[in-house]
């Protein structure tokens, strides 16, 4: 008899656990869906989609503006794929997407020749990455245009241990190739040894998985598994690039080919509210108003 | 006297065979045209002949080809004793009960896309091989090699296993009438009988190799050097087409997928046309 009272008890106890929790669950999504009322509004009644790719420095931030757009409206669709700047280009110039982001301007000649509408949403840094296990921490400009042009090739003429060094760079359509190739290596030879990566992403799991290398990645793409590199005694990080001491830096564009359609519009446009800016900046780039 | 229906059903599969048989030819001539500027203005031996230096505004594919067919040809090198032996162990030498549960398994493994192989490759392959040379990077061209050698193991497996079943049961009572160990009746009977399966297997996991991109994309490296070792990083013409696809249109560089796309077509239908006219000729002379 006590045993079952007692277990009745308990089972109470859980239920009032389960509705407890629950409650609060409701209450951090109603919060949730209170801060970000206003800028979702815009989207209401709206249905559709919208497609977007192109350069993979911009995913982070473009997932979590769809996932939150599309969590408050199920209606529309936000599908967003890679490929790296010139695919973002060739799509969007073809009609195949709705939005084609790029790590870079685009030049007047793709801007004439596709009539692209130009979107600056954020300015971001390239860094220049290292595996953890890896105890260079800085280079100077002239040491980083050495090692890329393969006339530095041993960890041990920087401070590190006596291995080859192995490079990594990004493919022929990267905007982040393009930037960090101009601005880090002031256009200076890439050595024809170094490996190529096809995204931001790919680089970021090659570098940690390799103690020897050495590669660059968006700002926004940098973690735990990866050590930045000083370059020329600044460390990438938002207020140096915002500061422009940090001078590996880019803007982020999202491109449309003409007008944006009203929904593709509402797209770009979250990105300049106060939630949008906030994703941004949460993934280490600095929005740009 | 033919039905109405069966001509109608004829037809039908006349039609398909022409689109089908057309499309290889269309599609080859449509590269051809393609690159036809190239070939006008003569860039097409430079391109073929010369390295990648975008600097110097040349971009030859001469040593993606030269990836291409080291990265096959090892692969091929690596995959037909093993598949041989496996074929061998699963039809003749292996215990019944066990052999039906390889065969799935092997089954199984020809299923399996290109992309999981290039995953294991990177996080199981490329650290062991990068420990083990003690330089480069780990993707190298033994890398992609091993890892293809792997994916194209199954197919030639299933097709050693299909030749070896077509060998008459009679052939090999025959032999073991005479006294034959099993491995005397797989070197005496079975292999001289099922040659032509052996080479067709080949032909068909050859292909394979020197078709597949994703492989030697993820872990071949993909730099653009000539690779002086098994352990530099390369890239092969695949890869290459799927890293220039997204340049500019206009470009030379974009163009030089053209000439990829051409040596490869030309080569495997090269290496199909005279290793089928090798098994073929055989059979004639009989």
């Amino acid at each position: 008899m006590v045993k079952t009272i007692l277990s009745i008890k308990e089972e109470l106890m859980k239920k009032v656990w389960i509705l407890f929790v629950f409650i609060s669950l409701c209450l951090v999504f109603w919060g949730l869906s209170i801060s970000f009322a206003q800028s979702l509004d815009t989207f209401k009644g709206e249905k559709g989609s919208v497609k977007i790719s192109g350069g993979t420095a911009h995913i982070p931030v473009m997932k979590e503006a769809a996932r939150i757009i599309m969590t408050a409206n199920p209606d529309i669709q936000i599908t967003i794929a890679g490929g790296g700047s010139g695919v973002g280009i060739k799509q969007v110039g073809e009609g195949l997407v709705d939005i084609g982001n790029t790590g870079r301007k685009p030049t007047d000649d793709e801007i004439k020749r596709y009539n692209l509408k130009l979107f600056l949403w954020a300015i971001d840094g390239v860094a220049l990455i290292v595996n953890p296990k890896n105890k260079v921490r800085s280079l100077s400009k002239n040491q980083v245009i050495d090692i890329f042009s393969g006339r530095i090739d041993n960890w041990k003429a920087l401070g590190g241990e006596d291995r080859k060094i192995n490079l990594y760079t990004r493919d022929e359509a990267s905007g982040t190739r393009e930037v960090f190739w101009e601005k880090a290596l002031a256009k200076g030879a890439i050595a024809e040894k170094a490996n190529v990566v096809v995204s931001n992403g790919a680089m970021k799991s090659a570098i940690s998985q390799d103690p020897y290398a050495i590669g660059y990645v968006s700002v926004g793409h940098i973690d735990k598994t990866v050590e930045v590199i000083t370059f020329e005694g600044v460390t990438p990080a938002i207020d140096t690039v915002k500061s422009g001491q940090y001078s590996i830096a880019r803007g982020l564009f999202s491109n449309t080919k003409g007008e944006p359609t009203p929904l593709t519009k509402k797209f770009l446009d979250f990105l300049y509210t106060a939630e949008g800016q906030k994703i941004i900046a949460k993934n280490g780039f600095i929005p740009v108003k | 006297m033919k039905l109405p229906k069966e001509a109608i059903v004829e037809r039908a599969f006349q039609l398909s065979t022409i689109v089908s048989g057309s499309i290889t030819f269309l599609i080859f001539s449509f590269m051809f045209y393609m690159a036809l500027p190239l070939i006008r203005e003569g860039k097409i031996f430079q391109i073929l002949t010369s390295t990648w230096s975008p600097l110097d505004d040349v971009y030859g594919i001469l040593p993606m080809i030269i990836t291409t067919f080291a990265i096959s040809f090892l692969s091929v090198l690596i995959a037909f004793p093993i598949s041989i032996g496996c074929s061998s162990f699963i039809n003749e030498i292996g215990p019944k009960q066990l052999n039906r549960y390889l065969k799935k398994i092997v089954q199984v493994m020809t299923g399996i896309p290109t992309v999981i192989y290039g995953f294991v490759g990177i996080f199981l392959l490329v650290p062991i091989v990068r420990e083990f040379s003690g330089k480069g990077s780990g993707m190298s061209v033994i890398t992609a090699a091993l890892m293809l050698s792997v994916l194209i193991s199954p197919t030639m497996i299933l097709f050693f296993n299909d030749s070896f079943e077509r060998v008459p049961a009679s052939y090999l009572n025959a032999a073991e009438g005479l006294g034959a160990s099993r491995v005397q009746k797989l070197i005496y009977v079975i292999f001289p009988n099922a040659k032509k399966g052996i080479i067709i297997g080949l032909i068909l996991a050859f292909g394979r190799a020197l078709g597949d991109t994703l492989i030697a994309l993820m872990i071949a490296g993909n730099s653009t050097q000539i690779p002086g070792s098994l352990f530099d990083s390369a890239r092969t013409l695949t890869a290459h087409i799927a890293l220039v696809i997204a340049a500019d249109y206009e470009s030379l560089e974009f163009k030089s997928i053209f000439a990829s796309g051409m040596v490869l077509y030309l080569f495997t239908a090269g290496i199909v046309i005279v290793v089928r006219h090798f098994a073929f000729g055989e059979k004639n002379t009989r």
